[in-house]
């Protein structure tokens, strides 16, 4: 599959309702923050809550005009670890790149549900991420910072930095959510496993 | 001081609207356009605008407030898709036979048939007769440059104009933007001071009487000459609006047309991954260009012959069908604009992204394929196909 430039391309696998079309947004627009050209864009059909939902970013440092679903990804992220038994999630998955899963599982006990892929497999706990730290499963926070550590397409102290200013513009009238959200971040790029 | 933002396609148009502020905005919600009028009620709740928004039960009544409201001398702005513009056909006739300028956003969607909510432009093709301007973008920043010329277009030719992007693939992702100030943009767009309008005590008038045989076909040649002098407008306003951002525009867009020998033309956002598909050809000597109609009424036929003399082969790409057995009405009217040409390409259709059927780097590669092929072997097969469609 063709690309343009040095483009990342990354793919999120999630279920209606968990917020991956959010965090896809959310990395577009912290990787805006970083002088990016950037597209963020869900895959829009038939959804409700549960059902399965595919978003797509680009980032690059030249203007990007390709408007097609992305195919041959540089990364995958997938925010419902159900999804690894109904969706073939490394399609076209590039053996550089990484899938990124949100899972209790060790790597590579993760690796065996994924049809031979010989790329990097990373998991990180992002239930336990959330509840630990917002009090509730929002899986997409924890999600995103491990893809941006895992794919490093926005330079790491950055992204806190940038995050930190939209947490204090969105929650503006309830700050004392702010630091939760921070926590569950940095918590997620500590202890994301790379196998 | 032009300002570098990121957001999706129909903040982008909700934004100018924000800029514009206009008098008044009739709307109803349908998937993918409903967020326009979201956004813009944010901003009249919040106080940025001073536009006076009429909630209607549909589009029937959203484009008949737009018509009361332009009659009466106000700017009048719309926004819709797919069913909702097909609920609105009867009254388009209505807006563009009064001269009334109305400024409708269409979010393209599939025209329902069966039931779907994806891109294509079966919706705006299908009321292409209707005797309004049709703008089409590829991308965000288009859309939004795109929406601030409309006015001043629309109110020179006293034609209703439609600003039209690709449900979905445009409407909502998430780009990167420049958007202009917002003196600039009043600046540009000046205030609406029309000739003749209901309100104006001064002068008795009426809109929208009977229209007895000896007078109806008058007032059609006069749509038909407005529509047929557009093209100045349109282009002298592409211009200035260029001289203002850096950005100008024309009828149609020609990348990398100078020594062409294969050819795409297109309509809408497939045109971006249609570029970079000729970039890669071009990196392996193949001699490709696109063509981008970005205004497809007025037709931009003189401007199409002129960028298509010198093409061995050209594919016309159709988002649409139109059912007439023989091409869809993007390749009809590009077919009917080269038959005076000398040395006329070979022409094939390919109808493409019908209901959001996805549209990549390597469909291109396959078009340009074929046209290397008619060329070498002079002979264009079924000129007529549908690409992207699963074998049974």
């Amino acid at each position: 599959m063709k690309k343009q430039g040095n483009t990342v391309e990354i793919r999120w696998h999630g279920r209606g309702g968990q917020g991956a079309k959010t965090a896809c947004l959310l990395l577009a627009d912290v990787a805006f923050s970083s002088g990016k050209q950037v597209q963020g864009f869900p895959e829009y059909g038939p959804e409700r809550m549960g059902a399965p939902i595919t978003a797509y970013n680009r980032i690059s440092d030249d203007k990007n005009s390709v408007h097609s679903n992305i195919y041959h990804p540089d990364y995958v992220v997938v925010v419902d670890e159900t999804l690894l038994h109904t969706v073939d999630v490394t399609s076209g998955l590039s053996e550089d790149g990484a899938i990124i899963v949100n899972s209790t599982r060790e790597p590579a006990e993760v690796r065996e549900l994924l049809g031979g892929y010989k790329g990097k497999v990373c998991t990180v706990d992002a239930e336990k991420i959330s509840v630990e730290t917002l009090g509730k499963n929002f899986p997409n926070t924890p999600m995103l910072a491990a893809a941006v550590k895992v794919s490093n397409v926005v330079e790491n102290h950055k992204f806190l930095h940038d995050m930190e200013s939209s947490f204090k513009h969105k929650f503006a009238s309830k700050p004392y959510v702010i630091d939760g959200n921070m926590k569950a971040l940095r918590m997620s790029m500590d202890q994301v496993k790379v196998g | 001081m032009a300002k570098k933002d990121r957001m999706s396609g129909n903040e982008a148009v909700a934004y100018a609207m924000k800029q514009i502020d206009p008098d008044v905005m009739g709307a109803f919600p349908i998937t993918p356009s409903t967020e326009i009028p979201q956004y813009f009620a944010k901003y009249i709740a919040d106080g940025k605008v001073h536009t006076e928004f009429v909630a209607v039960e549909s589009e029937h009544s959203a484009m008949s407030t737009c018509i009361g409201a332009e009659a009466a001398g106000a700017r009048a702005i719309t926004a819709t898709s797919s069913a909702g513009l097909a609920y609105m056909y009867e009254l388009l006739y209505v807006a563009s036979s009064s001269r009334l300028p109305v400024v409708m956003a269409v979010v393209n969607r599939a025209l329902t048939g069966p039931i779907n909510i994806n891109n294509d432009h079966s919706d705006s093709m299908g009321c292409r007769d209707a005797g309004w301007i049709q703008i089409y973008a590829e991308n965000n920043q288009e859309v939004y440059d795109n929406y601030i010329q409309a006015m001043p277009i629309a109110e020179h030719c006293r034609l209703p104009i439609m600003i039209c992007q690709d449900g979905f693939i445009t409407s909502h992702a998430v780009e990167n933007i420049e958007l202009l100030d917002d003196a600039s943009v009043k600046d540009f767009v000046g205030e609406y001071d029309p000739e003749h309008y209901l309100l104006n005590e001064e002068e008795i008038y009426s809109v929208g009487p009977y229209g007895v045989s000896p007078y109806y076909m008058e007032i059609k040649k006069a749509q038909a000459e407005a529509m047929k002098s557009a093209p100045a407008r349109i282009k002298e306003v592409g211009e200035a609006f260029g001289q203002m951002s850096g950005r100008g525009y024309g009828m149609l867009e020609e990348y990398r047309m100078d020594d062409a020998a294969y050819a795409v033309v297109l309509i809408g956002s497939s045109a971006g991954t249609g570029k970079a598909a000729v970039d890669m050809l071009r990196a392996d000597g193949m001699a490709a260009g696109l063509i981008k109609v970005r205004v497809f009424r007025p037709f931009p036929a003189e401007e199409l012959a002129i960028a298509l003399a010198g093409t061995k082969a050209v594919a016309v790409m159709d988002k649409a069908e139109s059912f007439s057995g023989q091409g869809g009405p993007l390749f009809a009217e590009t077919r009917s604009a080269l038959y005076e040409a000398e040395d006329r390409p070979y022409m094939m259709n390919y109808v493409y992204g019908l209901g959001g059927r996805d549209v990549t780097i390597e469909t291109f590669d396959e078009v340009f394929e074929d046209l290397q092929e008619v060329a070498a072997t002079g002979d264009t097969g079924d000129g007529y196909r549908h690409i992207g469609v699963r074998e049974a």
